[in-house]
């Protein structure tokens, strides 16, 4: 069994963004960098799959950007993955879906994948195609979206969620691709050996175009932040204020909590 | 501009989100034409071209690729317009690879040429703009408003093949208990509470409110509230008069949950979490200080 992970690095959300010089997308100087949690996902189920099956599975993990990613290739390897590629791409973090995906299947086809575990979109662009761009370059079978995994003799049993809380329940057979969604599974803490032992593995470093990379399809401009409710408030300070100043504005909204008492 | 507005059935009934659809071709004033697969007795009420075709199953994706690419090679459309659900994201990029075609997911406005989409979790936005002379697009749920559906569609049936790719195994309803669609107040509480055990200062503030404990999406996978609690697109809708979002960044799902509530308090030590886009009021403070004496300040009212 020939397992692919697909994953991508990406800043903490936490952080404060700025424009580019361009305005294209986010200046990446002064973030903090980790591991994209849908991709989290990817790798654990990744891992688990290959740990039930005993020996006889290796799982590969990929990521493309410039030499940071390194840190996250190594810390899947640290949750269990075997092989890390790295396709050296300084551009990457501006690349279209499009672009990502001719890669990453570049790099997969003719190496006998049979599954290939990406995150359902990255937290940063969102934009939810890769994993499917990849699956169709392939001509893999596709589930999006997935909450949970079951493989059983070639064959899987997923479930997808959907709206309002329904999930659908579908088999398909390997070669496949998953994008894997929240909720999936808890991704584990790596042990401090497996740590130790990421760090002197030795990668696969790639160039983009040795791997296929295509132009783009769209082009991106104007990176701002949204736009706050023109209407809102803020308030900071010391906490026994704030409580008052708060009660104080609830009250003066009688619908929302009239004199004399809480509903 | 010619539009090809790709539909959405459940369970044999054409989903409410796809008027939103309507909406956005008539923002962009497009002439319009839909592809619907599935079985449904109630067809969109508009005026064009309505390519239908039954067969494959709801989750079978390459049948559904093959409606829509048939229906964009009778139409030759513009743009493909998905919502940007799990039936779009599922669907559109397949269509869009066929296409040769740039996607541009989650659109949520217009803006000088171009579509305008969110970034980082919410907190951003930016332009993106197809290079190719045709796109697919998703469009967000929530983002246009409903269009009026009147009219009656000129309906050409297509002969799309099932694929056996994906077998349907069945679907599993979402577990319910707690009906939040009726509270006057829901207190919800986000990552940022940081722990199970701080979710007790959540509950503490909704019963001295009177309301309900409501949750985003990873304070549910984290285990810490029931999934039942959860407020969101992929949970429950809600409407109260007070929605306290407790450290609680907004992401647009969750958004699309509780934006028809009347007033909303985020507590937040992130002023531009994405929340604060629908906040009235924003509280900038750790939660493990502010909650305790919001509770107290409120019990002390009685």
């Amino acid at each position: 069994m020939n397992i692919l992970v697909s994953i991508k690095q990406v800043p903490d959300m936490e952080g404060r963004f700025v424009p580019n010089a361009s305005g294209s997308w986010f200046d990446q100087t002064g973030l903090a960098w980790r591991m994209n949690e849908y991709d989290t996902f990817a790798v654990e189920e990744a891992v688990r799959l290959k740990e039930s099956l005993g020996g006889g599975a290796r799982v590969t993990v990929l990521s493309i950007g410039p030499a940071r990613v390194v840190e996250t290739i190594r810390k899947a390897l640290s949750m269990g993955c075997d092989d890390g590629v790295h396709i050296d791409d300084p551009e990457a973090p501006e690349r279209d879906p499009w672009q990502i995906a001719s890669m990453i299947a570049g790099f997969a086809a003719g190496r006998g994948f049979d599954l290939v575990f990406a995150g359902m979109q990255s937290e940063d662009r969102g934009f939810a195609q890769v994993g499917v761009l990849i699956a169709e370059r392939l001509g893999l079978a596709c589930a999006t979206g997935i909450t949970a995994f079951e493989w059983r003799d070639g064959a899987m049993t997923v479930e997808r969620e959907l709206e309002g809380g329904r999930r659908c329940r579908l088999r398909l057979k390997a070669p496949a691709l998953l994008t894997c969604q929240l909720g999936l599974n808890t991704p584990r803490y790596p042990t401090l050996p497996n740590i130790m032992k990421s760090k002197r593995a030795a990668l696969t470093v790639l160039s983009p175009d040795s791997v296929g990379l295509e132009s783009p399809k769209a082009s991106s401009e104007n990176f701002r932040p949204h736009e706050p409710n023109a209407a809102g408030v803020i308030l900071e300070g010391d906490v026994g204020a704030l409580a008052a100043q708060v009660v104080a504005i609830l009250e003066s909204r009688a619908a929302i909590l009239g004199k004399g008492g809480a509903r | 501009m010619k539009l090809l507005l790709v539909g959405e059935c459940r369970d044999g009934r054409v989903t409410a989100e796809t008027a939103e659809l309507f909406g956005f071709a008539a923002r962009l004033d497009a002439e319009v034409s839909m592809a619907l697969a599935g079985s449904v007795d109630d067809l969109p009420a508009f005026d064009g071209r309505l390519y239908r075709a039954e067969g494959g199953h709801e989750f079978d994706a390459t049948f559904h690729k093959r409606l829509v690419l048939a229906a964009v090679e009778r139409e030759r459309p513009d743009a493909v317009a998905f919502l940007h659900s799990s039936y779009g994201w599922d669907i559109a990029p397949r269509v869009a690879f066929a296409m040769q075609s740039a996607q541009v997911s989650g659109v949520v406005g217009l803006d000088d040429g171009g579509y305008v989409v969110e970034s980082c979790n919410g907190k951003m936005r930016r332009t993106v703009k197809p290079q190719t002379s045709r796109a697919v697009l998703t469009i967000q749920p929530g983002a246009f408003a409903a269009a009026p559906m009147e009219g009656s569609p000129e309906v050409i049936a297509i002969e799309a093949e099932p694929d056996s790719a994906i077998e349907f195994l069945g679907c599993i309803q979402p577990e319910r208990g707690v009906d939040l669609s009726r509270a006057s107040v829901i207190v919800s509480a986000g990552r940022g509470v940081g722990s199970a055990e701080q979710v007790e200062l959540v509950r503490a503030l909704a019963s001295a409110l009177g309301g309900e404990v409501g949750a985003s999406r990873p304070v549910v996978d984290a285990g810490w509230l029931e999934r039942a609690r959860q407020v969101g697109s992929s949970g429950q809708s809600v409407s109260p008069s007070l929605y306290v979002a407790c450290g609680i960044s907004g992401a647009i799902q969750h958004l699309a949950g509780m934006k028809g509530s009347g007033f909303v308090l985020a507590v937040n030590t992130d002023r531009d979490a994405p929340i604060t886009s629908v906040a009235d009021l924003l509280v900038v403070a750790d939660l493990a200080e502010f909650l305790p004496a919001l509770t107290a300040a409120i019990q002390a009212r009685k």
